[in-house]
């Protein structure tokens, strides 16, 4: 398959671009940190989410979706990045959707999947406990009791958990078995306790105790858990491979074309080599990092259960790649618009911001790096 | 990655896909579906080629005559007349079956394309069809001692003498001119203007008045000659394109230069890093290289590897959707220069000590060490990764005074 956007794709990208840049600029993000919002994303625009499709990108047409695949849903997430738009769309649209169509029966994806797709419920995955990213070393524990199931564990970094109405919480269950369980988060054993993060956008950490499940909260089984937690994951890496690689290529264009209209030494700053090789450089490792990002995203979309290993190789290269891009775009960024890049007025210090997270979320470059290590037996 | 890997998306390219397969399965010596071990493994062809096994002469002559040296040059010129979908198919199945190249050459990678866009029907006919069968060896003439980086300011002088031009002065950084039979060559054809005033030209390297000295190198070989004309007759019916409008040509075939120097960046025939280092270093008790601040650097450059491969796929897929920028070979070859230097410290680095020895059997007269030092120059020939910054900076990023 090309390494190309097909004619739909970009229809899309291009119709995603303009909507976003209209309705949802930095702006927006900036007011809903200035202002403390209590929901941290706008739920008007949450609605018009809905009404474009983006919400159900991936949820079968079946279920009230668009039925696309992560190419399209990339697609989305890149002209958020260039807008730094807060959304649950990450964590519900794409990651909570991609886990129910892996692991749910038909029952668990008819009560939820209609409702992610409409926007009227809001999924998100539980799977980080600790400062760095490990989800095959779970403390979240769930045993069998009563015929049912009663979870303890404290859970971190849990994207738009303090508006979730559902979670889906990763656990271990006996010695080697892992499960994911459909949590309300207003069960009683259940408390979140949302994070301020430094990008302005929305996290929570959910304390579980004693939290007694009925035996339909489990997502599959626990032998085939690991591996729909993968995939799940995955997905959830890729979209965020995306948001980076938008999020750069918008700080670059803003960079380069400040340096085509800041003057120092009677010059354009532009014209001095030692900022025109940087930027070029820059140039190619973004191009680099795109031609990675496609071809994970084309991947998933061909084997997102990892029959062959290839999606997950492809997916911890995008991934690493475009957290690695993104962190020298922001920091050329912010250090060729000198202090101007600086100050809280100039939009280039969020781009910074919100780089940083989506590279530590599901695993920075540094543990992707080492996955690839693992998976070529090295 | 195997065809069951690859969904085409007609069923014309599948079954041709098949059919490639199955021809390269019976056709392809085993031999040459081997690991390439030394630069003797590799084909440059020519009227003096001297073959390294009965099998590499075999391969050559079976892909030469499917036209498959050159799979999309039209047949007219020794080509099969390939689409670029059919081209990119005939690559992967190759790489599939870990098929080695059949024939190396600057005709193939730089002059062809050029005689294809610039040249007149007869120097096609001539000198085309040669080229594909591996008969004739070319080499470049364009850098000169005071004409490296800014090669228009070359002075190598042809007069004109009505039906013909008589050739003055020195090339030097020429690969193989020493094996070559055929150079194409940049010469001044008017003094009063830098880029108009340069002239594309081809003549035999056995005319009177050519000579080659070998430079001696770090790596101790001598790939690069400096080349002398002294008084060369150059026929009129060989200047390629009209006179003075060499640089157009020049340019056109510096991109495809580019794209080859890039494409080294793309070794799939080698053994991945990491399994080289595993059998070099070995395993600690979790299963992994037992040093670990060098399989972060494999891991790494691994991944790096992989993005510059794909991103290789993508340069073709753009040029074929018509989305391709004319500057991107000039980012693929910084690229792929930069990432096989570090390819190759890697190496250095893995295989240690061993990789210093320089003479004896036992590392095959030095050739990691000679080969890692052969690489310093990937960035450097062809225009130096400033050069292309350079070029990034003023055709894609359009910044001012680059």
């Amino acid at each position: 398959m090309p390494l190309i956007l097909s004619e739909e794709q970009t229809m899309l990208r291009d119709s995603a671009r303009d909507f976003l840049a209209e309705q949802a600029p930095v702006s927006q993000l900036r007011g809903l940190r200035d202002s403390n919002d209590a929901t941290g994303f706008s739920r008007s625009l949450w609605q018009q989410f809905a009404e474009m499709g983006f919400t159900g990108v991936l949820v079968p047409e079946a279920q009230g979706g668009l039925g696309l695949g992560h190419v399209e849903a990339g697609v989305v997430m890149e002209q958020i990045g260039h807008q730094l738009c807060a959304s649950p769309l990450l964590a519900s649209g794409i990651v909570a959707a991609t886990a129910l169509r892996q692991a749910g029966s038909g029952a668990q994806q008819a009560a939820w999947l209609p409702k992610i797709a409409s926007g009227q419920a809001i999924a998100t995955l539980a799977v980080d406990e600790a400062a760095k990213h490990r989800p095959q070393r779970l403390a979240t524990q769930a045993r069998a009791e009563g015929g049912g199931w009663v979870l303890d564990g404290a859970k971190t970094l849990v994207l738009d958990g303090h508006v979730a109405d559902l979670l889906i919480v990763a656990a271990r269950v006996g010695e080697a078995g892992t499960g994911l369980f459909l949590v309300d988060p207003k069960a009683s054993g259940v408390t979140v306790e949302r994070t301020v993060m430094v990008d302005a956008h929305n996290a929570a950490r959910v304390r579980l105790q004693g939290l007694k499940l009925a035996a339909d909260a489990l997502l599959g089984t626990p032998e085939t858990g690991a591996a729909a937690l993968d995939a799940t994951l995955d997905a959830g890496r890729c979209a965020a491979a995306a948001e980076l690689i938008g999020l750069a290529d918008e700080v670059f264009e803003r960079t380069v074309a400040y340096i085509k209209e800041r003057k120092q030494f009677g010059k354009l700053i532009g014209e001095f080599q030692g900022l025109q090789h940087r930027a070029a450089t820059l140039y190619c490792d973004l191009e680099i990092s795109r031609a990675a990002l496609i071809k994970a995203q084309q991947a998933l979309d061909a084997d997102i259960a990892g029959a062959t290993n290839h999606a997950s190789s492809a997916v911890a290269i995008a991934k690493a790649r475009a957290g690695r891009s993104a962190t020298t775009a922001v920091q050329e960024g912010v250090q060729m618009h000198g202090g101007m890049g600086m100050t809280d007025a100039f939009e280039i210090g969020f781009f910074m911001k919100r780089a940083r997270v989506l590279q530590e979320l599901w695993g920075d470059s540094n543990f992707h790096f080492d996955a690839l290590a693992q998976r070529r037996g090295y | 990655m195997t065809s069951a890997a690859i969904a085409d998306p007609t069923p014309e390219l599948s079954a041709f896909r098949a059919d490639t397969r199955a021809w390269l399965e019976a056709n392809c010596p085993p031999e040459m579906r081997q690991p390439m071990t030394s630069e003797d493994d590799v084909c440059w062809g020519g009227r003096r080629c001297q073959f390294s096994s009965p099998a590499q002469k075999r391969w050559l002559d079976v892909m030469a005559a499917r036209g498959w040296t050159v799979p999309t040059w039209p047949q007219a010129y020794g080509g099969a007349g390939l689409s670029s979908l059919e081209a990119k198919v005939l690559a992967q199945e190759m790489r599939a079956l870990n098929c080695r190249s059949p024939l190396n050459s600057f005709g193939i990678w730089m002059l062809g394309p050029a005689l294809l866009k610039f040249g007149n029907e007869e120097q096609k006919l001539e000198h085309l069809p040669k080229i594909a069968r591996g008969e004739i060896r070319w080499c470049q003439g364009y850098s000169e001692p005071n004409a490296g980086s800014d090669l228009a300011s070359l002075a190598t002088k042809a007069e004109d003498k009505g039906d013909h031009f008589i050739v003055n002065g020195q090339k030097i950084w020429t690969s193989y001119a020493d094996k070559a039979d055929w150079i194409f060559c940049l010469v001044r054809t008017d003094t009063t203007s830098k880029h108009n005033g340069i002239s594309f030209v081809l003549f035999d390297m056995a005319s009177p008045g050519v000579s080659t000295k070998p430079i001696l190198l770090i790596s101790g070989a001598s790939p690069f000659c400096e080349t002398f004309f002294d008084n060369v007759r150059v026929e009129k019916r060989n200047l390629v394109g009209a006179l003075n409008r060499g640089w157009d040509v020049a340019k056109y075939l510096l991109g495809h230069e580019r794209e080859m120097i890039g494409s080294i960046g793309d070794r799939a025939a080698a053994k991945p890093m990491g399994q080289q280092a595993v059998a070099a270093i070995g395993l600690d008790q979790t299963g992994r290289l037992a040093d670990p601040v060098l399989r972060a650097q494999v891991a790494e450059f691994e991944a790096d590897e992989a993005a510059f491969r794909l991103t290789m796929e993508r340069a073709g897929d753009l040029a074929r959707a018509k989305q391709a920028h004319p500057a991107l070979p000039s980012m693929l070859k910084y690229y792929g220069a930069e990432l096989n230097k570090r390819r190759w410290e890697l190496v250095m680095a893995i295989h240690g000590s061993d990789a210093l020895e320089w003479e004896g059997e036992r590392s095959r007269q030095g050739d990691r060490a000679r080969t890692w030092l052969r690489t310093k120059a990937n960035s450097i020939e062809g225009g130096t990764s400033e050069v292309q910054l350079n070029i990034v900076s003023k055709r894609i990023l359009e910044l001012p005074g680059a």
